[in-house]
Parts: C-alpha cells; sequence; structure tokens
C-alpha cells in the first residue's frame, strides 16, 4: 500500500484520464465493426458511425448461405484442430527427449531449434514453397498441416523444454529402478507435471494457426481448400470496401477466439504472453 | 521421440533457409526447369541500382522504430498505470489485450474503415468536432502512410505487452520501494532508481520481441496496403512475397530474403546494446 498512498489527487485523475482514452481507443473501432455488421449498405452511407437503425442479420445470413465462407470456416477448424495437436504431441516428445540429454548434444539440439525462432518466415518461404510443390502438397490441406508444425515447433520446444528441466531428475530416476520405459515415463510422470505449460503452449498455437495468413496464400489455390484468412482477404477484392459484409465476415472469423478469450481469458492471457517473450 | 519434430523442423524450416542461399545466385523464375548461376549479380543490383528495394528497408526501419519507441512506452506507462490487482485493473486488462487474440486480416480491415477517406471513423469524427482540415486521406498519403499502419500495429499489440511489463512489474521486491520511501524519494526518483533498472531484463524481451514482430509484420501490412500506395508502405516482408510470387524472380526474391535475414540480425544485435545501455547496465 506504502507505495499509493502518497499518489496526489491530479496523479490519479491523469492515470484515470490515461486509462479511459486508452479503453476508448480499443473500444469504438471494436463497436463500429458490430454495429456496420447490422447495417445494410445504404444505411452505412447514409450513417457511417452511427448505431444501425434498424439492426440487420442479413449480412450474416448472405455469408452463411455463401457456401464460400461455411467450407472455409470447418477448413479453418480442421487445419487448427490437427496442427495444435499434432504440434504439441510432436514437441512434446522431443522436449521431454532433449531434456533428457546429458552433456554438449542436449545443448546442441535445443540451440538447433532455439535457431528456428531467430529465422523470419519470409526467409524460408521460397524454398518452402518449392519443396511442397515437388512433394504435391501445395493446395491440400495436409500441407497446410506439415508447414504449421514445422513452423511453430520450434517455439513450442523451447518453452516446453524449459519446463522439463525444471523438474526433479531424482522422479524420473526412480521410476527408471522400477524399470519404467522412457516412453513411459513420459506419459506417467512428465507429461501430466507438465499440463500447465502445455496448456499454455496449446493456446499460443490456436491463436497463431488460426490467424495465420502467409501459408494458405503461399499454398492454396482453390476456394475449396482456403482458410478464413485467406477466404476474408479475397472478400476483399470481390466486395470491395462493402464494410457491411466484410464485418459480418470479421465477426465469424473471430468467433471461436473471442468465445474461447471470454471463457479462459487468464489462461489465454498467461498463454500468449509466455508464447511470445519465451520465444 | 525426437525423430518426428526434427525431421519436420529440418525438412521444411532449416533445410529451406539454407537453400535460400543458393537460390540467391541464381536468376531463377520458379517455372522454369533450368537456371543460370549468376554469382552476386543479385545482391549488387539490390544494395547500387534497386530504389524499391531501398525504400522497403526504409520503410522497415522506420515502422520499426516508430513501434518499438511508441509501443514499448505506451505499454510501460499503462503497466504501471495498472500493476495493482485491482478488480478494475484485470478488466481494463483484458480489454487492452483484447486486439491480440485478433487475426491480422481483421485488424487491418478494421483499420481500413477507420482511415477510409470518406466512410471512415477518422474524418467523420473530425467533420463532427468541426475539424475538416485535418482531415486525411490516412493510408493513401505516401509520405505518412507506414507511420499511420506504425499506429495500428500499436493498437494490435500494446496490451500484449503491457502484459509483459507488468509481470515484470509484480516481481520487483516490495521493500526497494520501501527502502526508497524511507529515503523520501519522490516518485520520479523512485521510478528512475528502483523500478526502472529493475525492469531492465523485462525491457531487453520486450524491446527484442517488438523488433522482431515489428519486421515480421507481413500480414497486417500485406492485408491493409499490400504495400501500396506505390510502394509507400512497401516493407521488406510484403516486397520478397510480390518479388517472388508476383514478379515470378524466385532468385532475386531469395537474395532479398538474405539481406532481410541480415539486416534483422544486426539491428537485433545494436539494439541489445542500445538498451542495455540505456537502462545502465554493464553488460
Amino acid at each position: 500500500m506504502s507505495s499509493h498512498t502518497r499518489s496526489s489527487p491530479a496523479s490519479r485523475l491523469g492515470r484515470r484520464g490515461l486509462l479511459t482514452v486508452y479503453a476508448i481507443l480499443i473500444a469504438v473501432p471494436l463497436v463500429v465493426v458490430v454495429a456496420t455488421s447490422l447495417k445494410s449498405t445504404p444505411q452505412l452511407y447514409a450513417d457511417p458511425v452511427g448505431l444501425p437503425k434498424p439492426p440487420t442479420l442479413a449480412n450474416f445470413a448472405t455469408l452463411l448461405t455463401d457456401s464460400r465462407i461455411g467450407r472455409s470456416f470447418l477448413n479453418s477448424v480442421v487445419v487448427t484442430a490437427f496442427s495444435v495437436s499434432i504440434t504439441l504431441a510432436v514437441s512434446s516428445w522431443a522436449s521431454f527427449a532433449i531434456s533428457r540429454i546429458r552433456g554438449w548434444l542436449g545443448i546442441a539440439l535445443f540451440g538447433l531449434f532455439a535457431a528456428g525462432l531467430a529465422v523470419p518466415a519470409q526467409v524460408a518461404m521460397i524454398p518452402q514453397y518449392v519443396i511442397f510443390r515437388q512433394l504435391g502438397l501445395t493446395d491440400s490441406l495436409l500441407g497446410l498441416v506439415l508447414i504449421n508444425i514445422a513452423v511453430t515447433c520450434p517455439v513450442a520446444v523451447f518453452i516446453m523444454t524449459g519446463f522439463f528441466a525444471t523438474l526433479p531428475q531424482e522422479l524420473f530416476e526412480a521410476a527408471r529402478m522400477d524399470g519404467a520405459s522412457t516412453w513411459r515415463i513420459y506419459r506417467s510422470i512428465a507429461l501430466p507435471l507438465a499440463l500447465p505449460s502445455v496448456a499454455a503452449v496449446a493456446i499460443f498455437l490456436f491463436v497463431m494457426h488460426w490467424n495465420d495468413l502467409l501459408y494458405p496464400l503461399l499454398f492454396i489455390t482453390s476456394p475449396d481448400h482456403e482458410t478464413l484468412p485467406k477466404t476474408l482477404l479475397d472478400f476483399r477484392g470481390e466486395y470491395t470496401t462493402n464494410y457491411t459484409l466484410l464485418f459480418a465476415g470479421v465477426l465469424i472469423a473471430s468467433a471461436p477466439m473471442v468465445v474461447a478469450y471470454v471463457a479462459l481469458q487468464r489462461y489465454f492471457i498467461a498463454g500468449l504472453t509466455a508464447g511470445a517473450t519465451k520465444g | 521421440m525426437l525423430a518426428p519434430a526434427l525431421v519436420l523442423y529440418g525438412w521444411f524450416v532449416l533445410w529451406p533457409s539454407l537453400q535460400s542461399l543458393r537460390y540467391s545466385v541464381t536468376d531463377w523464375d520458379g517455372v522454369s526447369p533450368t537456371y543460370r548461376i549468376v554469382g552476386l549479380d543479385n545482391y549488387e543490383r539490390l544494395l547500387t541500382a534497386d530504389t524499391i528495394f531501398r525504400q522497403a528497408a526504409g520503410n522497415s526501419l522506420k515502422f520499426m522504430l516508430a513501434v518499438v519507441v511508441v509501443q514499448t512506452a505506451l505499454s510501460l506507462v499503462l503497466a504501471l498505470a495498472l500493476q495493482r490487482n485491482s478488480r478494475s485493473s484485470v478488466s481494463l486488462r483484458a480489454l487492452y489485450f483484447f486486439p491480440t487474440i485478433l487475426s491480422s486480416v481483421s485488424v487491418a480491415f478494421v483499420w481500413s474503415f477507420v482511415y477510409d477517406p470518406t466512410l471512415g471513423l477518422l474524418n467523420s469524427a473530425l467533420e463532427a468536432v468541426g475539424l475538416t482540415s485535418l482531415q486525411q486521406p490516412w493510408l493513401g498519403d505516401q509520405r505518412m502512410a507506414i507511420f499511420y499502419l506504425a499506429v495500428v500495429q500499436i493498437w494490435f499489440h500494446a496490451g500484449q505487452m503491457m502484459v509483459v511489463f507488468i509481470a515484470g512489474l509484480q516481481q520487483v521486491p516490495q521493500e526497494l520501494f520501501d527502502a526508497a520511501d524511507v529515503d523520501g524519494a519522490s516518485r520520479w526518483q523512485r521510478f528512475r532508481f528502483v523500478t526502472f533498472p529493475m525492469l531492465r531484463p523485462t525491457m531487453v524481451i520486450v524491446v527484442a520481441y517488438t523488433t522482431i514482430q515489428s519486421f515480421k509484420a507481413f500480414d497486417l501490412v500485406f492485408a491493409s496496403t499490400g504495400g501500396g500506395p506505390n510502394h509507400a508502405t512497401e516493407i521488406l516482408s510484403t516486397l520478397i512475397y510480390t518479388t517472388a510470387f508476383r514478379s515470378f524472380a524466385f532468385g532475386y526474391a531469395a537474395a532479398q530474403s538474405v539481406i532481410f535475414m541480415v539486416l534483422i540480425a544486426a539491428v537485433t544485435f545494436f539494439q541489445q546494446r542500445a538498451v542495455s545501455w540505456a537502462a545502465g547496465g554493464k553488460a
């Protein structure tokens, strides 16, 4: 408490003013998006920033009957679900293995994955495109899942290796004495203990994979295999500055994230922050 | 146990990164079965003759500097204002953090509307308060557009860095503040001599992460302006994409990406030195 007893009324007012102004700056664009998505185009042109009078769900109806966004939504769900779960699986195996390898080899392997954090996507993307074209993995959801795993496993390995390294080694040695295999130690001891760290990584990956634009842009050529960010981008070309439809699309594409954020707010903030700063 | 991650990462990330070096000395168009080795011609042209590349490199640096300076200062101020775990602080943090969960494409569209010259929020608001003289074409303004995009990036990510700062602040031992109070330190002195030095490790992380993040801001820029108008918002990551996949100059784009990588490494290195120095450290 002592740190705040001396704040003057003026500085408290300044603090409140700053917080209110920033809250407005964050909230107003978001409110306007929702309002716009509930307007017809004539309503938008008559009153671009006001509330919709009366609100209409026509934009959502148009988009949901347009099979394209439904298809993309489904693709996004499939790609994200497989990308997140497989990345978690292979990264937690690798992290556990690396944390069990003593000496220079363990450090070298850790460094190898850590190097992946420094490589910007644009440096690898041209050869990636060539490799995927040779493998026949462009324009396929499987290709998206594979590239997602490859580019996000470094950050997952980085965080989870750090976590596994903090677990007391005696636990594993005792289990080893009892004849448990490495896989069994991983499954029955290490993984359950690592759940908080796995959950943080899962949320980070969920947001990354759901929102990714670059790889669908690189690889996907047919509308049937698009995920939401690419479809949204194409929409803008189609309905040039038709913001009412566009924002209904934005809301549909963001809905799963928003619902998850509201439900799991604390974990989201922790997970995304860990993913960012430890990565 | 190690194999699946290692194979995917090695095959689809490490190997391609090295391949870029090889492509960068060719004139490959990405489609033809053959190509010529052109030595360092691509690099020479990039560094001496290519004005668009120079403009994109300049824009990347402007964007990065604006974001790093403003976003770091803003998120630190917000963190200082919200460091206590009161109910209102926790809700405001959640609101400020919210944009982080959105996709870059969504954020780009939201701000396209804010900046729209005819329908947009900003020009409408200026008109409503009678300041029509301040109305702008915003993203259509070739000189300033890159900075208006920096504002979007800050809106997008300041909340995330605020959370990192709050975590750092909450690790500062309360006894240090108590000792400063006993010594009669003013609020500024407390910040300058206790909070700021104790935040040094956090500051290093935030600045490093923000630098990389703003260099990588491909999605946001690509979805907002595509690098236009007339390359005014072209940054290196969008230029590499269009060079490779719109102009089909794979070899040339690979050379761009190698320089991009070197530039990021250099900037990160000098910045870390600068941050350590500014925060009064010896390292």
